[in-house]
């Protein structure tokens, strides 16, 4: 199969009427990369990927397909495979013909066709249902079928609008993996919209994090998880505990932030913030829960607080702790099972602590709405 | 599931009372207003035409008299077959699949427009457009149609303003009139029952089309209209009966030398005063349509179930 090519996207605006939907969008992917676009439903993640499929040309700015502005070309001209998040199998025919759609649009034979539709099946481990209908197949087979049929044309670009959103957590979480193989296997480039954390990070070489409209970051996923860079990616991507208030002081990579409820705390200042968090301004400080931990002792510090705890959840491998928070929310703190009985501390004060290293300083922004 | 126990649970699912209207209104509707009209019909045309007095008397016997002069005319005519009758009949038939083709060609890129743009507003007034001749009754609509492709008629006066004719064109002898009038008449029951079935249509299926690389023709034949499937043979079947049974409208817009079979057989009953050869008439029209339509059901593989959906 064709090796990937990069998609690159200049300055992309695009626009339905005055609603803004894609703001300045610059994006770099590279052949063979499995790419995604991670945002809260609304952001305009669709909309890029529509733009790069050839439904929707962008207001402004172009897109590039292995290097070819493709400003004027219709998607099907276009070397791209778009997979529906409701897969949009056609319902009447035949598995094979489905899969095989691409051929008979390009006028290949019945027999070259049904020949490279066993091939695929044999490849989606569907065996033998080439002659069933969609509505016979289970939801992890269609999504399988869905698969085969975009990557029966042989495209350079496979594109994936939330295909997985539609199946159960257990199936959703193979597919993820399966995913993964296929898009290894044939080595072309994958775009990937979700709206899920866990699909972007899991799969992904690298993912955009969308808000509004707006691109915040491009980055590998522990990047963006460890070093988000505005406190919406902060918020938006894995779960975080954040205080807000003002720089008090800067000390090299570490600021100290005197927050509203919380008194003094210390964290590193994330790499987007280095050059411009000044001492005084606006800042948000975040604490991952899984960077938490019980303090063995009571003293105050700038990387402890005591707080009362409201309740505590066991979920197996972890417990987790919520302490009375500033702000009307709870602070989180997960602890991982390693076996020991723990006493229940609820409704008794308890001081966390946690290494400043692993907690981030932002300046003030918006955040991800739950 | 026995039939009392089945009419058990439907009396459970609906209530006694609801159950009861159901079933009395279909019960009215199926039997009394279809099945034995249409049987008395049918017994009728099996009878001899006889004055009142000799009804019910020893001469009122069946006979196949008013089928055989269908086919073969009267008795001692000079053809051995029913020439005229049977031509007319095999044109009323002709012409009713005419204005159905010309209804479906018309109709399917209009209900496919409305069923596939997902505007609220515009969309709306036009359907709201296509429903308006309705308010307009029948022969109101059909002398309209006279005015219009009438000798000195809108198209006439327009055609011979700009230069294009010389003479006017008599549309109504040419039969356009009746054609154009019927079709009209009958376009909201082909677009309806299309459009129905093309709004329901995910709007994904043919994007995926698309992105495969289907151009629009292959995309209609392929997606499209596979799905509307249903939907064209229901809006088909509506168009051809009425337009075969329909009586204002050719004799209205029909050519001096055209005739519609169903205007054979309301001179039967009517001048004629024979309601046992217009009964006849209208039962072997009426089987022929049936057939018609339950062949092109089988041709084009749409099932009976389907049409209802």
């Amino acid at each position: 199969m064709s090796r990937g090519v990069e998609v690159n996207l200049d300055n992309v605006w695009i626009r339905f009427g005055d609603f803004v939907a894609v703001r300045e969008a610059n994006v770099s992917i590279k052949g063979g990369e499995f790419f995604s676009f991670l945002g809260p439903s609304g952001c305009g993640k669709t909309t890029i990927l529509r733009a790069v499929s050839g439904f929707l040309e962008p207001s402004e700015g172009t897109v590039k397909i292995g290097g070819r502005d493709m400003a004027g070309i219709g998607p099907n001209k276009r070397p791209t495979a778009l997979i529906f998040q409701n897969l949009a199998l056609f319902p009447l025919m035949k598995v094979w013909e489905n899969i095989t759609f691409s051929l008979e649009v390009q006028g290949f034979s019945k027999v070259d066709r049904r020949k490279r539709a066993d091939e695929l099946l044999e490849m989606i481990a569907l065996p033998d249902q080439g002659d069933k209908l969609p509505s016979e197949l289970s939801g992890g087979q269609k999504q399988r079928v869905a698969i085969a049929r975009a990557l029966c044309a042989e495209p350079d670009v496979l594109l994936l609008d939330e295909p997985l959103s539609a199946l159960d957590l257990k199936l959703r979480q193979h597919m993820r993996t399966e995913l993964r193989e296929i898009q290894q296997r044939v080595g072309i480039t994958f775009i990937y919209i979700t709206h899920d954390q866990g699909e972007a990070l899991t799969m992904s070489d690298n993912v955009a994090v969308m808000r509004a409209g707006v691109i915040d970051q491009i980055a590998d996923g522990q990047t963006v998880y460890d070093d988000p860079a505005t406190p919406f990616v902060a918020s938006f991507v894995g779960e975080n505990n954040v205080f807000r208030g003002t720089v008090k002081s800067i000390d090299g990579e570490f600021a100290i932030v005197d927050t509203n409820r919380s008194g003094e705390l210390a964290a590193r200042i994330a790499t987007s913030a280095k050059s411009n968090l000044k001492v005084g301004d606006a800042a948000m400080m975040f604490v991952r829960p899984e960077a938490c931990n019980i303090a063995p002792d009571d003293a105050p510090g700038k990387n402890r607080l005591t707080a009362m705890v409201k309740h505590e959840e066991f979920e197996g491998q972890i417990y987790n702790v919520f302490l009375e928070g500033s702000e009307g929310k709870e602070i989180k703190m997960s602890l991982v099972n390693i076996g020991q009985n723990r006493q229940s501390a609820e409704g008794k004060d308890l001081t966390l602590e946690y290494a400043p290293e692993h907690a981030v300083v932002l300046p003030a922004g918006e955040l991800a709405s739950e | 599931m026995s039939a009392v126990q089945i009419l058990r649970n439907f009396f459970e699912k609906n209530g006694i009372g609801l159950g009861t209207f159901l079933l009395v209104a279909v019960f009215i509707w199926v039997v009394i207003l279809i099945i034995l009209p249409q049987l008395s019909m049918l017994d009728f045309s099996f009878r001899h035409h006889l004055p009142p007095p000799e009804m019910g008397g020893p001469k009122d016997t069946y006979t196949i008299e008013h089928y055989k002069y269908l086919v073969l005319g009267a008795p001692g005519a000079d053809t051995s077959y029913n020439v005229v009758d049977l031509g007319v009949f095999g044109r009323t038939l002709i012409a009713a699949v005419f204005v159905t083709i010309l209804d479906l060609i018309l109709c399917y890129p209009l209900a496919y427009y409305l069923g596939q743009s997902k505007g609220g507003g515009f969309i709306r007034v036009l359907v709201l457009l296509l429903i308006i001749p309705y308010w307009i009754n029948e022969i109101l609509r059909a002398f309209a149609f006279r005015i219009i492709f009438g000798d000195s008629g809108l198209i006439n006066e327009v055609l011979l303003t700009f230069g294009l004719i010389n003479d006017p064109i008599d549309f109504i002898r040419a039969n356009v009139a009746l054609y154009a009038g019927l079709g009209y008449a009958y376009i909201l029951l082909m677009i309806f029952p299309i459009y129905n079935v093309i709004e329901s249509l995910d709007r994904n299926q043919i994007e995926a089309a698309r992105d495969m690389g289907a151009p629009w023709w292959r995309i209609h034949w392929r997606v499209v209209i596979p799905y509307a499937k249903p939907g064209i043979s229901s809006g088909c079947t509506m168009v051809f009966m009425l337009s075969a049974g329909a009586l204002a409208a050719p004799q209205i817009l029909g050519g001096p030398s055209s005739l519609w079979f169903t205007q054979i057989i309301y001179q039967w009953f009517n001048q004629g005063g024979n309601w046992p050869r217009g009964a006849a008439f209208a039962i072997v029209l009426l089987l022929t349509c049936i057939i018609i339509v339950l062949s092109m059901m089988r041709l084009f593989k749409v099932k009976i179930g389907d049409i209802g959906k």
